[in-house]
């Protein structure tokens, strides 16, 4: 590398918007997030509105956190895809602004690469099987001959969406994820739908069924069974994922790999198979802007180049799409 | 023991394999439990139907489901998914198309295999042997059929990512021969992949 690059990386898929600035030698100057607050689930056109009224603030925090200004960014690199269309849009016309003003390089990375590749920085992961569990995504990936593979996925809803939806549904408030993870410790376990496809999964009919148990169950016991049931379910392909891809270091990214029983459970297999079990640092399992900005970085340095013409977002963009140059 | 599968250890004595499923520490013991049960009756089951329907599959010799263990007879060959990358053009599509053929035939029985990959799938000799039935049923839905094949693709797709239009087409040839209702399946794998969070439509 002849010089340290220094790119801002813009994260908007979703509800959170994100500004990053990474150096290429792998150091987080800056890492600001902003939550739109959820009333009701996700509205992406309200989301957008908050990226975009919220974008020059964050970004001078960005700066200001990082102690730099514009000037001084070499590359601005941003969320590309999958995600909510307005949301993508507003991160996208941000970059390609300050592309265009700063006469800098753009790159649209892979919001679900980007999450792998700062845990592989921080946890020094190797060559990791990953499950990337958030509100929006969940697959099991793992790199192989050039391109990072999607070996399980869900079939219909994100794990983190079931289980907003059903703390939204009993209306146990905000966050979602951390109050079932709570409520959980004290219940006990009972049968719902369990439902794996080889390799793939599926949350939707297990949603329903919590939703219509805690009608006669107690919440505690809904919450504990439906984290151990849909964990189990991760857990299982995971494990069959890591047979199958022969590797040694299993990785979680993502917002609901916070949750704890979670961590703990893929250690516990991760223990059986003679694996190394990782997980990044907190503030990069959600989604940010410094996991954008150095997936950024290491696409800069492995030769990528987008023109503008090439920075339309893919809101159902595949993981399998990229070619991985840069390992 | 001659291998450590996702969910079960693999032993081999005399002409025996002996397949135990074993307790996993990171379930409830309830759920681990049941799953252990259900999947080990459900293998020797389908086995031994699929077997009926004219598939390649071991013998079932034993099931003991309070130790959650079956036994069946060894099948000397290997893994589809540790040759099929090597395989000249020819053998890679006669293969694809022969368990294609295996499936039809399994679904015009409505036999669910549950894992369809081909890592479960065994070349021994000029036969295709299926095994690892444990996620299988029974079913008549076209929904659970579509999923089959979909579980099938996408495992051409992580590991045989070079070959696999090629060899899935292949595959829906030995299908279609099979299996009369082929034309619904595909379709309703057509609407579950759409319905997939990261369909494109390159894919």
């Amino acid at each position: 590398m002849e010089r340290n690059l220094i790119c801002l990386g813009i994260e908007g898929t979703a509800e959170k918007l994100g500004a990053g600035i990474v150096s290429s030698s792998g150091k987080i100057l800056a890492n600001v997030v902003k939550y739109h607050s959820l009333v009701g689930g996700i509205h992406p056109r309200e989301a957008a509105q908050h990226h975009a009224e919220n974008m020059k603030a964050t970004l001078e925090q960005a700066l200001q956190n990082a102690s730099i200004g514009l000037g001084d960014i070499d590359i601005v690199a941003f969320s590309q895809g999958p995600g909510l269309g307005p949301c993508l849009r507003v991160a996208a016309v941000s970059a390609r602004t300050i592309s265009l003003a700063k006469k800098i390089p753009i790159i649209g990375v892979n919001h679900c690469i980007a999450h792998i590749e700062i845990g592989r920085l921080l946890t020094k992961a190797k060559d990791p099987l990953t499950l990337y569990v958030s509100g929006g995504n969940t697959q099991v990936t793992a790199y192989t001959e050039g391109r990072y593979r999607v070996f399980g996925e869900t079939l219909d809803i994100a794990i983190g969406n079931c289980i907003d939806q059903f703390a939204r549904e009993m209306k146990l408030g905000s966050p979602g994820g951390a109050i079932v993870e709570k409520l959980a410790r004290s219940g006990s376990y009972f049968e719902l739908p369990y439902v794996v496809k080889g390799m793939d999964l599926s949350f939707s009919g297990l949603l329903t069924a919590a939703i219509e148990a805690a009608k006669k169950q107690k919440i505690e016991d809904v919450c504990y069974s439906l984290q151990e049931t849909a964990f189990s379910m991760l857990v299982e392909v995971t494990e069959r994922a890591l047979a199958h891809a022969e590797k040694k270091e299993v990785m979680l990214a993502g917002g609901v790999a916070v949750n704890r029983r979670l961590q703990e459970m893929i250690a516990l297999m991760a223990r059986e198979h003679n694996a190394k079990f990782l997980v990044p640092p907190k503030n990069v399992l959600g989604d940010n802007g410094a996991m954008i900005a150095w997936l950024g970085i290491l696409m800069y340095d492995s030769g990528v180049r987008h023109k503008i013409e090439d920075t339309m977002v893919k809101q159902r963009f595949r993981t399998d799409e990229v070619e991985v140059k840069w390992r | 023991m001659i291998g450590k599968g996702a969910e079960a250890n693999i032993y081999l004595s005399g002409e025996r394999v002996i397949k135990n499923r074993i307790s996993k520490a990171y379930r409830v013991r309830e759920l681990d439990e049941a799953l252990r049960k259900t999947r080990t009756k459900r293998e020797a089951r389908l086995i031994s139907l699929a077997r009926r329907a004219g598939v390649a599959t071991p013998f079932i010799l034993d099931v003991n489901n309070p130790d959650t263990t079956v036994e069946m007879s060894f099948v000397e060959g290997l893994q589809i998914k540790k040759m099929l990358n090597k395989a000249s053009k020819k053998d890679r599509l006669r293969i694809c198309r022969e368990i294609g053929r295996s499936t039809g035939r399994l679904h015009s029985n409505n036999i669910i295999h549950g894992d369809l990959t081909t890592s479960n799938t065994i070349l021994a000799g000029d036969k295709i042997y299926f095994i690892d039935f444990g996620l299988g049923e029974v079913s008549e839905a076209v929904e659970d059929k579509g999923v089959d094949l979909l579980v099938f693709k996408k495992s051409l797709r992580s590991t045989h990512y070079k070959f696999e239009k090629e060899c899935f087409k292949a595959f829906v040839e030995g299908y279609s021969r099979e299996y009369k209702a082929y034309r619904d399946i595909l379709e309703r794998l057509r609407i579950i992949e759409l319905r997939g969070r990261y369909f494109t439509e390159r894919f």
